[in-house]
């Protein structure tokens, strides 16, 4: 983790700071107090805690997690369940490894409190086969809770059960998208579904199911414990909290941070990362990792979170930052783009399955100086039917950092073809 | 052959719960300015094609899951933008643009990316024509070469004769493999590698042959593009060049309607048909079956025998020779052989001469060899000698219990209907003795389902410990018991013997699968008994049938709909020959010889003074009769009993026998080779007339080519016959036999060509304009009230003893049909399965020292054949299997005589036989 003097310690509160591995440690800071208060109240209660709370999801899509919790509470079904979503495919994404390493019990604290919340007596997390020290610590972590009476039948005496387990990843990007995840998860090929229905009424084996990322998970037993007022001291109004940021690129210190949501690019660049590396000048950061937008410089001074980002079409994405200076090549890292997204494609549908290989076709022509007039024009279509006509968010964003490319850094795809268009 | 239910069979949880949503409320929306009223959960596609919008799409199918992925079906949604209309389910008040700006927009480049990436050789595409990309290309003009694409350079796959893969030709619709998933049950397909080269495959890209498929071609009728092809077919005709002829299949009693595809007068191929039977389904036979109709053995020309060689003659001159040497007999040393191949008219006529002109109810058919049991059984239990049930009903019955029958294989258009069943729910119960596909797959259900292995010929037995358990636990319907029924009291006395425990002794089915069958089947709300061979090849044949009866009468499971007895007759017309009496007791109708009213009928309508009165011979007693002298001269019509009867050595003997012998017949089977006269029959795409189905249902069928070389339609041939030995026999066409077969047949008394339409009717059609019967004793017995049986076990004729220590059962197999004159001269089938076999089990194999292809020597107490072994675990240790269809192992030189004594129908499932290694 960064240090800096911006940094907060609220979901990283434990990291190196107790032993993982260790059940009694984690209850002396406070473990398990969350889960006791929990069991005293009504879900319903616990519900409406984290819909104060204004708590949004970290996994990408910033949808409000109470919400989610109220209509999965609501719906009435015979099962229903929760499931962490670790996956963490983003390149350059480490967060949730960090937090599954440094503080497993959280997690599994959070996912029992959201059992309890919207009456699910089983929850899996699905967590990504090379990640084998987190797997590990949360083998631990669950039969440590399960011989302490946290998990299983009857928890603490109050007649609620609920059980966890692993659930190893299928391997590939796509997966962590929830529908696809859903599918790996049920055995079959990882193949994002059609949304609606959505989790919360038809999920995991058609069930009610409320999944959320690690991050957006471990916020809970705070929230719980101090309470949704304390929660919405941090950050701004619409987006209240904490978020891990991880940068990488061409920055005097790389790595993670938790910071107030609400912290300018600007700060995160300069006073917490140092600036950048090299003696060169900032060019560009993509913001909110593969499937971010590409900016300019001119955005330094955005606002990090949801809501003024959303204003201007940008997203958080999972709070990865890419920046790059001077010396290094748009054309160059569009195509990486491009060839990353044209090999996670699953190839379910049309627009994804072709677009991302013509993607990866037209910017290997522009970088190698044999494109026509037409190729700029024909990315920017395929951008818009990408958008509009995916079936998942994969195929709808996979454009997204090319085409904000052309748009921020138009000269220099302008000056690689030969004839100029 | 997959013996599995398939990986993603059952409907996803997505699926269910979509399904869920579908209800009967309406509601109301708006497509392009107009109000549509459609049922809550239906989806935007649903509804705009109420209103008749043409939305495009390629990867949607009705019967099918929703995948959603081919995009094309795009409409624009006010407040949400451009969706998936076969995917987006319908909300109240919904505003839906079909043809947008966008909407246009987004299929054009849909288009344009799917043909960035194929091959554009429409010059020569198979599918040209007939292509939902090439539609959708023009009507969106877009040329292809918009995009400069690459193709994923995947090499096709021509290594099987039934299917062409052309994986540069694929969009990724996944169609083909719900279809192989979903309603085939076969799971052979699936999509390997991801993004760009996704591969739609088998499971490791291998061979079809060499994955579960079982070839039967429906993944062709779904594909939209020519990345599916027929190969018999490829390069024969332009789509827009192969005229349709809609007809009926001519192999198994099913009766799919299929499109029989023609070019100058030649068959080019066969697409399948929407027939009441298969809703567009086919299999192996009925989709790739069709080259034997212009096979070069094909007979041309009538033959007849001189200096001991069949020599080509013209039709005057074989027709007035045979004329002239069938008068010479006395009526009682002729004999006839109909055929359940060929159609309803001929049958009547060829009964008709035989009791007219040659003055003897000496005719039978190979009905007798399978089914003539159910016609003794039902007619005297119920009144009425057939399957209760429509095939469609299967679907929907709750309780399905299938015994001595090999669905997927016998019937496997039928099978489908089971597994469609299995697929909404229906519990399954299968007793037969081999580990046939839906034996694994009841074992697979888990609760649903159960196996019930019994021993060869014990299903009496069986049955009767199923009625006990039954009476046992309170399943019985006492109200329709007492109402509809008469006879229940001693058949409650009798299965008080047939304890679990003493029917578990008999029959080797553990108690506890005794009883969980009869809870299965007993508490359904409807349920449905399926059999066929395996009931009735039997000795006791005519009580396993009834036995049948008594358990569907005792759950109340007639007269209603997705329920009955239903006996899976096995060739295309074996219904329709037994409607129109190819039989030796019996009239058209089903009305007994003896009876002085109905042969006045017959003679009146045939201006006669009466008719033979006293029963004929059956097959195998006329052949005993052949064998001993006393029938002289036999007409053979499409019959092969030289492959299909028991005690094959005896039945050439017998024909050796005979003065005279006339065989018509489409080749020269090993039958014909004995003839004397040899006349040459129109195969059924070359004639005329009407099949009737399993289910009753008549059928027509239509005319696609000129009869092949100078052959003729057996109606022809038998009113020319008839002529020439001096009775006015002067029909013009079949047309015209079925208004005589309606005025002295009750149950098709409404039947006429012009109503039979594309779906055909059900008889009992009692009055012209009745739209037919789709389900039995709806509101009463035929025979008034339903006949209870007391029946006890009789054990099988010949067991396994010493020198011949097991048991061989015969059947069919899904690649070949009765004695393989035809489906064996279709090269593709062939290929598949080119000669017999015998199935052993691998603990007996290993004990005899046989290893898998080795060719054994089985011999029994008639006679003995060499064929290959097949080591496999389908039969259990004491039994073996063989299959019929091929003469030069005839499994039929092993099989015996004996008789049920009411059907005369020959026991070819149970006889005694031993194998030995050949060194
Ligand atoms: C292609 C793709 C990959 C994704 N990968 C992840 C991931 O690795 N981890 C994650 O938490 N969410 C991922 N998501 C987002 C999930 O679909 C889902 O929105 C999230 O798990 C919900 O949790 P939250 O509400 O707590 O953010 C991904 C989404 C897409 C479209
Ligand atoms: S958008 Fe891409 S990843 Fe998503 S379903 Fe389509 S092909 Fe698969
Ligand atoms: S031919 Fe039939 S079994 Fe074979 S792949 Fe096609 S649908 Fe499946
Ligand atoms: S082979 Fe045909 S049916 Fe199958 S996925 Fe490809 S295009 Fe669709
Ligand atoms: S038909 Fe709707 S997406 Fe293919």
């Amino acid at each position: 983790m960064i240090d800096s003097p911006l940094a907060l310690r609220n979901i990283t509160r434990n990291i190196d700071k107790i032993d993982p591995e260790s059940i009694e440690e984690y209850l002396k800071t406070d473990g398990y107090e969350a889960l006791k208060k929990t069991l005293t109240m009504k879900p319903k209660e616990i519900v409406s805690i984290i819909r104060d709370s204004g708590l949004r999801g970290r996994g990408g899509a910033g949808y409000p997690t109470g919400l989610k919790w109220y209509f999965a509470a609501n719906t009435q079904s015979d099962a229903k369940y929760v499931i962490c979503n670790a996956d963490e495919g983003e390149p350059g994404t480490f967060k949730d490894r960090i937090l599954m390493e440094g503080d497993p019990f959280s997690l599994i604290e959070a996912l029992t409190i959201a059992g309890y919340a919207i009456g699910s007596n089983k929850g899996y997390i699905y967590i990504r086969d090379e990640y084998r020290l987190s797997i590990r610590r949360l083998q631990n972590a669950i039969e440590k809770a399960q011989q302490s009476g946290y998990l299983g039948l009857n928890i603490l005496g109050s007649g609620f059960d609920f059980d966890l387990e692993i659930s190893i990843g299928a391997g590939s990007y796509v997966c962590g998208e929830e529908t696809a995840l859903f599918e790996s998860l049920e055995g079959k090929r990882g193949e994002p579904r059609i949304k609606p229905p959505y989790p919360t009424e038809s999920g995991l084996f058609g069930k009610p199911t409320v999944i959320n990322n690690v991050e957006t998970l471990v916020n809970i037993p705070l929230i719980v414990n101090r309470g949704a007022d304390w929660f919405k001291e941090i950050g701004t109004e619409c987006s209240p909290g904490t978020k891990i940021f991880t940068l990488s690129g061409d920055v005097a210190r790389p790595g993670a941070i938790e910071l107030p949501l609400g912290t300018t690019l600007r700060e995160l660049i300069y006073e917490v990362a140092g600036g950048i590396s090299s003696e060169e000048k900032l060019k560009m950061i993509q913001l909110g990792g593969a499937a971010g937008h590409c900016l300019s410089p001119d955005y330094l001074d955005i606002s990090l979170d949801f809501d003024s980002l959303a204003v201007k079409g940008l997203s958080l994405g999972s709070g990865a930052i890419l920046v790059l200076d001077e010396s290094r090549s748009i054309i160059k890292t569009a195509y990486s783009l491009a060839k990353f997204f044209c090999h996670e494609s699953c190839g379910q549908c049309t627009p994804c399955r072709e677009g991302t290989l013509q993607q990866k076709e037209i910017l290997g022509r522009i970088l190698s100086k044999k494109s026509s007039e037409k190729d700029l024009e024909l990315l920017e279509r395929l951008s818009v039917s990408m958008v509009q006509t995916s079936l998942c968010p994969l195929g709808q964003t996979a454009s997204l950092g090319i085409s904000s490319a052309i748009k921020h850094f138009k000269e220099e795809f302008l000056s690689y073809s030969e004839r100029g268009i | 052959m997959s013996k599995r239910i398939p990986k993603n069979f059952f409907p996803s949880e997505t699926e269910s719960y979509r399904k869920e949503q579908l209800k009967d409320t309406r509601v109301g929306l708006i497509i392009d300015g107009e109000k549509v009223w459609v049922p809550e959960g239906s989806t935007v596609l649903d509804a705009a094609r109420e209103i008749s919008k043409d939305i495009p799409t390629l990867c949607h199918h009705p019967k099918l899951s929703v995948s959603g992925s081919c995009r094309m079906c795009l409409v624009e949604v006010d407040q949400r933008g451009l969706q998936t209309s076969c995917s987006t389910i319908i909300q109240e008040d919904m505003v839906v643009h079909t043809e947008t700006e966008s909407v246009i927009a987004g299929r054009k480049q849909a288009l344009k990316l799917l043909l960035s990436d194929h091959p554009l050789d429409c010059l020569t595409c198979e599918m040209a024509g007939n292509c939902k990309l090439q539609d959708y290309a023009y009507r969106y003009q877009v040329t292809g070469t918009e995009i400069e694409g690459r193709q994923r350079g995947y090499l096709d796959d021509d290594s099987n004769p039934f299917i062409y893969r052309e994986f540069d030709k694929c969009i990724n619709c996944t169609q083909c493999i719900r279809m192989c998933t979903e309603v085939q049950g076969i799971g052979a397909l699936t999509v390997e590698g991801s993004g760009f080269f996704v591969k739609v495959t088998t499971e490791g890209d291998v061979p079809l042959q060499d994955s579960p498929c079982v070839f039967c071609g429906n993944c062709i009728t779904v594909c939209p593009t020519g990345a599916l092809t027929a190969k018999p077919s490829r390069g024969l005709a332009r789509t827009w060049e192969r005229e349709k002829t809609l007809t009926v299949c001519p192999y198994c009693g099913v009766g799919c309607a299929i499109y029989l595809e023609t070019k100058n007068g030649r068959v080019v191929g066969v697409e399948p048909a929407n027939g009441p039977a298969n809703e567009n389904l086919l299999c192996v036979k009925g989709r790739f079956g069709w080259d034997f109709i212009q096979h070069q053995d094909r007979l041309t020309d009538p033959l007849i025998r001189k200096d001991g060689e069949l020599v080509p003659v013209s039709w005057e001159e074989a027709i007035r020779y045979t004329a002239k040497k069938l008068k010479e007999y006395d009526s009682e040393a002729l004999g006839v052989l109909s055929s359940a191949k060929c159609t309803n008219e001929e049958n009547y006529l060829l009964q008709k001469f035989t009791r007219m002109v040659l003055g003897t109810n000496n005719i039978d058919h190979c009905a007798r060899l399978c089914h003539a049991s159910t016609v003794a059984a039902l007619a005297e239990v119920f009144g009425s000698a057939a399957m209760t049930n429509s095939i469609a009903e299967i679907e929907d019955a709750k309780a399905i219990f299938i015994i001595g029958s090999n669905t997927t294989e016998s019937h496997p258009v039928i099978g489908l209907r089971v597994k469609a069943a299995v697929r909404k729910g229906a519990a399954l119960v299968v007793a037969d003795p081999r580990g046939i596909e839906l034996a694994r797959w009841a074992e697979e259900l888990g609760d649903r389902g159960v196996w019930l292995r019994q021993r060869p010929g014990s299903d009496v037995a069986l049955l009767n410990g199923l009625l006990h358990v039954l009476i046992r636990d309170n399943l019985i319907d006492e109200a329709f018991v007492a109402e509809r029924t008469e006879g229940f009291n001693e058949v409650r006395e009798l299965v008080k013997e047939y304890t679990p425990e003493r029917t578990a002794r008999i029959t080797g089915i553990p108690e506890e699968k005794l009883v969980k069958a009869a809870h299965l089947y007993g508490e359904a709300e409807t349920a449905s008994i399926l059999y066929a061979m395996g009931i009735t090849q039997h000795t006791t044949g005519t009580d396993n049938v009834a036995a049948i009866a008594n358990l569907a009468m005792a759950t109340g499971n007639l007269g209603k709909e997705n329920a009955g007895v239903n006996a899976l007759r096995g060739q295309n017309n074996v219904q329709g020959s037994s409607d129109m009496a190819a039989l030796p007791n019996l009239l058209p109708g089903y009305r007994k010889v003896s009876d002085p009213t109905a042969r006045k009928q017959f003679a009146d309508a045939w201006g006669l003074e009466d008719l033979p009165s006293e029963e004929g011979l059956t097959v195998v007693k006329m052949m005993e009769a052949a064998h001993a002298g006393v029938i002289k001269a036999m007409f053979i019509m499409g019959e092969n009993p030289m492959v299909s009867d028991p005690d094959t050595n005896h039945v050439r003997e017998a024909l050796n026998n005979l003065d005279f012998l006339v065989v018509s017949d489409i080749f020269l089977t090993e039958t014909a080779m004995l003839a004397d006269v040899v006349l040459p029959s129109a195969s059924f795409a070359e004639r005329e007339g009407t099949f009737t189905n399993t289910e009753r249902r008549i059928q027509l069928i239509r005319k696609a080519i000129e009869p092949v070389g100078n052959s003729k339609s057996d109606w022809e041939i038998i009113s020319d016959l008839a002529k020439a030995m001096g009775y006015d026999f002067a029909y013009e066409n079949p047309k015209e036999i079925m208004l005589e077969i309606a005025s002295l047949v009750p149950a098709y008394a409404g039947v006429r060509y012009q109503d039979l339409g594309t779906q055909g009717l059900q008889w009992p059609v009692p009055y012209e304009g009745h739209p037919g019967t789709n389900y039995l004793h709806r509101d009463g017995f035929a025979r008034g009230k339903g006949l209870f049986k007391a029946i006890d076990f009789i054990p099988p004729v010949e067991e396994p003893d010493e020198n011949y220590p097991l048991v061989l059962t015969t059947g069919r197999i899904l690649y070949h049909y009765h004695t393989g004159s035809m489906s064996r001269r279709v090269e593709a089938l062939d290929w598949l399965v080119k000669e017999g076999y015998i199935e052993i089990h691998p603990e007996r194999a290993k004990e005899l020292g046989v290893t898998d292809g080795e060719l054994v020597k089985v011999s029994s107490r008639r006679g003995e054949i060499v064929t290959r072994a097949r080591v496999v675990d389908v039969t259990d240790r004491d039994t073996v299997f063989m299959p019929f269809h091929f003469a030069e192992a005839a499994a039929n030189v092993l099989t015996h005589r004996e008789l049920d004594p009411k059907a005369k129908i020959p026991e070819f499932k149970v006889s005694a036989v031993r194998v030995e290694k050949v060194e």
